[in-house]
């Protein structure tokens, strides 16, 4: 069988993934009112998580020198962005358990992507839940902020909350990856997907340099909303560096996805079966 | 006696397999310590004193709250999961015939697991806090030994709360949404979010009141000597209060479920 251009490849991929997700919606929708709570959990888990943040700010006016709004708009940004890449990809940390009880070898002998069907697996529609709470409080903050709207302002919030997602994306990829050489390390993740939108959401100025070198120069998570919000509510950045970096949020996201689609495909190559 | 002894020390044996995952665990504590001892130190900088914490009382409460949070389950899971799904399968018949009390054997196999997590997670992210951060640690042996009680009382309370979540599987059919809220509302009430007083006026009084706050309010306050003398007296008892209710409020909700598998017919 001679191998597929990679474009066919990528085009078969995402309609797989499609529909494995249409039937994984229709069995959720089989049980509405499950589904429904769900969703509300989703929602509900984030605000009162935001509850928090604003019960922080009846005891001050600023944290870090951010105003609840600017606050609000960092939690939306990150919010909204993990939260896109929560409901495409967050069914990889069930990696691990595929390949403990020896299923994933069901995935590998049907002609589409493994990461297309690992994805899609058990898709879960409520997750937009989270996305909708993201987008609301970004939405309140945009209406109490004070932004002088140029348009390269203007333009680079939806980019940012693309890039951000496909840079989480990437991250839940690699984090896939990793559970094929430790199975069980799957909480491992968390601290990078839910550490990193937890650490998003707050003021890059509350944290020590250290930190922000670490998520600018190794894990380039302060592209998801830090180094483009900057830019966008006119702040300088902690680090010293120049104002235009939050411009480069796609590039710095397309070479996340680079570096994860072949550290899967290393893990990939490397799994052998529990063999029984 | 024996019996529920050999049934903790099998949930204590059960959960130290999972090496790895162990690991896994503490370094995801780990970070978030560090990422939500940055947001504190930020607010305590503003406002020094804030909730009668100093700066240095504040950052041990981000760490214990880390330490702790496997131990007393603060966002669920553990033998709740493993109940509901008995309990929708069916599988809880044969455990009603067993000549052993459902909730004791329940509670001795959480109380295991619970000591485990207590060593297995909680000591290295308190030990990494404190040699990242200046915290605060009991400086008499007294005190430790309060604080122990308060967390065994902790975990039952935690226990109990989720005996009541498990056993609502029932009458509901996916007790999943059920489990989800519980989890959202241990997590806000808990203090773990964040502290109990910190919060603005009534509203902190009503959390303090809540046997939400006897899982990580109470052990972290007499950690950190907050109360002491009769006063720890006086905060365990609001803790054994709570376990003495929900212990006969998951009592009286066994029954009544019981009777209904019975009227079903198994």
């Amino acid at each position: 069988m001679a191998e597929p251009l990679p474009r066919a490849r990528a085009y078969d991929g995402l309609r797989a993934y499609a529909l494995i997700v249409a039937m994984w919606v229709r069995s959720t929708m089989a049980y509405r009112t499950s589904f429904l709570i769900m969703a509300f959990g989703n929602f509900a888990v984030n605000v009162l998580d935001f509850v928090a943040i604003a019960l922080m700010f009846s005891h001050i006016d600023t944290l870090g020198g951010f105003t609840l709004a600017e606050v609000a708009f960092l939690y939306g940004t990150s919010g909204t962005a993990f939260g896109l890449a929560d409901l495409a990809l967050g069914s990889m940390e069930r990696v691990g358990r595929r390949i403990r009880d020896g299923t994933l070898d069901t995935l590998l002998v049907r002609p589409v992507p493994i990461l297309a069907q690992v994805a899609a697996d058990r898709f879960a529609l409520r997750r937009l839940g989270r996305i909708v709470q993201g987008a609301l409080l970004l939405g309140w903050s945009l209406t109490r902020l004070d932004i002088d709207w140029t348009p390269d302002r203007v333009v680079l919030v939806p980019l940012m909350l693309l890039s951000g997602a496909v840079i989480f994306g990437a991250v839940f990829v690699l984090g896939g990856a990793f559970q094929f050489w430790a199975k069980d390390a799957s909480e491992v993740q968390n601290s990078f997907t839910y550490g990193g939108t937890t650490m998003l959401q707050y003021p890059p100025t509350v944290f020590a340099d250290e930190l922000l070198r670490g998520v600018t120069f190794v894990i380039p998570l302060a592209f998801v909303n830090w180094l483009p919000a900057l830019y966008v509510l006119g702040r300088p950045n902690p680090l010293g560096l120049p104002g235009w970096i939050g411009f480069t949020a796609p590039l710095v996201a397309l070479g996340c996805a680079a570096v994860a689609g072949l550290a899967w495909r290393a893990g990939l190559r490397t799994y052998q079966s529990t063999g029984s | 006696m024996r019996l529920y002894a050999a049934v903790a020390l099998s949930g204590f044996k059960r959960y130290a397999t999972y090496r790895v995952a162990t690991v896994a665990g503490v370094f995801t504590n780990t970070v978030f310590g560090f990422i939500v001892a940055y947001t504190y130190a930020a607010l305590w900088d503003e406002r020094p004193h804030l909730g009668g914490y100093d700066l240095s009382q504040a950052l041990t409460f981000v760490w214990l709250g880390q330490a702790l949070l496997a131990t007393v389950a603060l966002f669920g899971g553990g033998f709740q999961d493993e109940l509901q799904e008995r309990i929708r399968s069916g599988d809880i018949a044969v455990d009603l015939y067993r000549p052993v009390d459902l909730q004791l054997w329940w509670l001795a196999s959480d109380l295991g697991r619970a000591a485990f997590q207590l060593v297995g997670r909680g000591i290295v992210p308190m030990v990494c806090g404190a040699l990242a951060f200046e915290l605060t640690l009991p400086g008499s042996p007294l005190t430790w030994l309060w604080f122990l009680l308060s967390v065994v009382l902790a975990v039952c309370v935690g226990f109990a709360v989720r005996y009541l979540v498990a056993l609502a599987a029932f009458w509901l059919l996916d007790g999943t949404g059920l489990s989800l809220m519980s989890g959202l509302l241990c997590m806000f009430f808990s203090g773990m979010v964040l502290p109990l007083n910190v919060f603005p006026g009534r509203l902190g009084e009503i959390a303090e009141a809540l046997p939400w706050a006897a899982m990580l309010q109470v052990p972290a306050d007499v950690f950190l000597g907050r109360r002491h003398g009769s006063a720890v007296l006086g905060a365990l008892a609001f803790q054994a209060g709570w376990v003495v209710v929900l212990f006969a409020a998951g009592r009286a909700l066994q029954s009544v479920a019981t009777r209904k598998v019975v009227v079903q017919g198994g």
